[in-house]
């Protein structure tokens, strides 16, 4: 049979596809409206309000669980991000370099640091490290230690993000600015990397997200109460009323900056695809 | 002539194992402007990156204004504030307004300080016709006055030479007079330019000299009376042939 034979336009037999695709979608919403009701059935509303949702609970968080436990977590997040993204920097730069040895080095880095969970790493800087070197101190206490697990979680992810930025600046850029007398590290400085920063912002705002909420892990470092962050803060609440509204709202507060950041990052993301066109 | 302004000697280059420069003899003198043919494949984009080494000649010697540009210990940077380079894809840089891509260079490189590399900025602007589109980004602009804009910020380093990487290959064909305007305003004014083109209009009547390339070689050098209007070599001859009536071309055996 050739190609010409297929009929393009079978004779009628029972459903026609557009009736069965119908059909699907229908069925499709009857599974999803089952399921609703299945769990609105089923779960204990009353006694779940009475755990979640004390409002005298949540009332008496406030102010603290905003001026004390959120700000503790942007304080962890911003300064974890800053250290990682200095030091994925400079490990994007060795990976990138000519210098085989510092290929090596950068590579190692970014497999062990990527492969290993955050929270080993809270607890190696919480343990290992005043272990290994007593009597040195990290800078800054709590907030020294929480920054630089932070940042040695993060610069791996970042390292690799800006590694792909910066190769994704054109070729072209780099031999117009050598052209015109820049050496190779001020090329880098004052053209590569400024149009590299442009295309790995939203997945560098996406990493900050994960640090966000990755700064709960503080918990395993043992802080003081006014170190204690959002999560921390809302567990400790939970267990002194033997209600878990403080879990809730922690876990509201967190959204409360996630959220937005996760727009900013599509609308930037959908910039980014206009200007490229 | 005086001293050459741009001197090759001997130069080769190869990519591995495929030899694209087989020994290339080659001299520009002072504001003379020397325009590069040839096929795609014959190494003249190639011969014109090793005059500002963006390519590593593998053999040979090349010199700009009496430096030797393929000395190991010669300060590279230095010598290509000397030299001016046009890309085909013109190179501007995205992120930055007309006006920046001109001052950045002089700032950073040339050390230069605000007011004055923004006066500079303004005089090549105007050299090229595009003062109006100082503010304007790279991209809202057309090829063409992109063009203008990457000759305008290789003009501001001040060089004593120009070299010209096929500028208006890129270009829609009714943008490209207003490129090859300029470069025919910066031949009169007096620029040695070095100039790998298919504009066989402009190489005949702005040039100096014609250089066939071929093969990795010169096959042809002199005149552009003789060189397009005279070819002695058949290898020219046919190469010309097909560029000014590519409509009458056969199809040929391709020999590898």
């Amino acid at each position: 049979m050739t190609a010409a034979d297929v009929p393009i336009q079978p004779k009628k037999k029972g459903l026609t596809r557009r009736q069965k695709r119908r059909l699907s979608r229908g069925a499709q919403y009857v599974v999803f409206v089952a399921a609703v009701i299945a769990f609105a059935v089923s779960a204990d509303w009353g006694r779940l309000k009475n755990q979640f949702a004390q409002w005298d609970i949540a009332r008496q968080m406030f102010p603290d669980v905003i001026t004390l436990a959120l700000k503790n977590t942007v304080l962890y997040t911003v300064s974890g991000f800053a250290v990682g993204l200095a030091l994925g920097m400079l490990i994007a730069l060795m990976r990138l370099s000519s210098v085989g040895p510092y290929r090596w080095l950068a590579g190692i880095y970014i497999e062990i640091f990527r492969g290993l969970p955050a929270l080993l790493i809270f607890i190696f800087i919480g343990v290992a490290v005043p272990l290994a070197f007593p009597g040195t101190e990290i800078v800054g206490g709590t907030y020294g230690k929480v920054a630089l697990a932070l940042g040695l979680v993060a610069a791996a992810y970042m390292a690799e993000t800006i590694r792909a930025g910066i190769q994704a600046v054109p070729k072209g850029q780099m031999e117009a600015a050598r052209s015109l007398g820049f050496s190779p590290a001020r090329a880098m400085v004052s053209i590569i990397v400024p149009q590299a920063f442009r295309i790995i912002l939203p997945p560098l705002t996406n990493e900050l997200v994960l640090l966000f909420k990755d700064s709960s892990l503080v918990l395993f470092l043992g802080v003081t109460l006014e170190e204690r962050e959002l999560s921390k803060y809302g567990r400790d609440l939970a267990s002194t009323t033997a209600n878990s509204t403080p879990i809730l709202v922690a876990g509201l507060c967190y959204l409360l900056v996630t959220i937005p950041l996760g727009f900013v990052v599509r609308r930037m993301e959908a910039k980014a695809q206009e200007a490229v066109r | 002539m005086s001293r050459p302004e741009i001197q090759v000697k001997g130069l080769h280059k190869s990519f591995g194992d495929n030899e694209v420069l087989r020994g290339i003899d080659l001299e520009i003198g002072q504001g003379e402007v020397v325009c590069v043919i040839g096929p795609s494949g014959s190494g003249k984009s190639t011969l014109l990156r090793c005059v500002n080494l963006l390519e590593e000649p593998t053999k040979g010697q090349v010199f700009v204004g009496g430096t030797e540009v393929t000395d190991p210990d010669v300060d590279i940077d230095a010598v290509r504030r000397r030299i001016g380079m046009v890309f085909q894809q013109f190179n501007l840089f995205p992120h930055l307004t007309v006006t920046e891509n001109l001052t950045l260079p002089q700032r950073r490189v040339l050390r230069r300080d605000k007011a004055g590399a923004a006066r500079t900025a303004a005089e090549n602007l105007e050299r090229v016709g595009l003062s109006e589109k100082a503010d304007a980004y790279p991209s809202s602009l057309s090829g063409g006055q992109q063009q203008r804009v990457a000759i305008a910020r290789a003009l501001a380093m001040g060089p004593e030479v120009m070299l010209f990487d096929e500028p208006t290959s890129a270009l829609d064909p009714e943008l490209v007079g207003d490129v090859l305007a300029v470069m025919r305003r910066l031949a009169r004014e007096g620029m040695t330019m070095m100039v790998v083109t298919h504009e066989m209009t402009f190489a005949r009547e702005v040039a100096d000299r014609v250089v066939f390339m071929d093969g990795g070689v010169v096959v042809e050098d002199g005149a552009p009376a003789q060189v397009i209007g005279n070819p002695q070599n058949e290898r020219t001859r046919h190469f010309l042939s097909r560029l000014l009536d590519p409509a009458m071309a056969e199809v040929e055996e391709e020999k590898s």
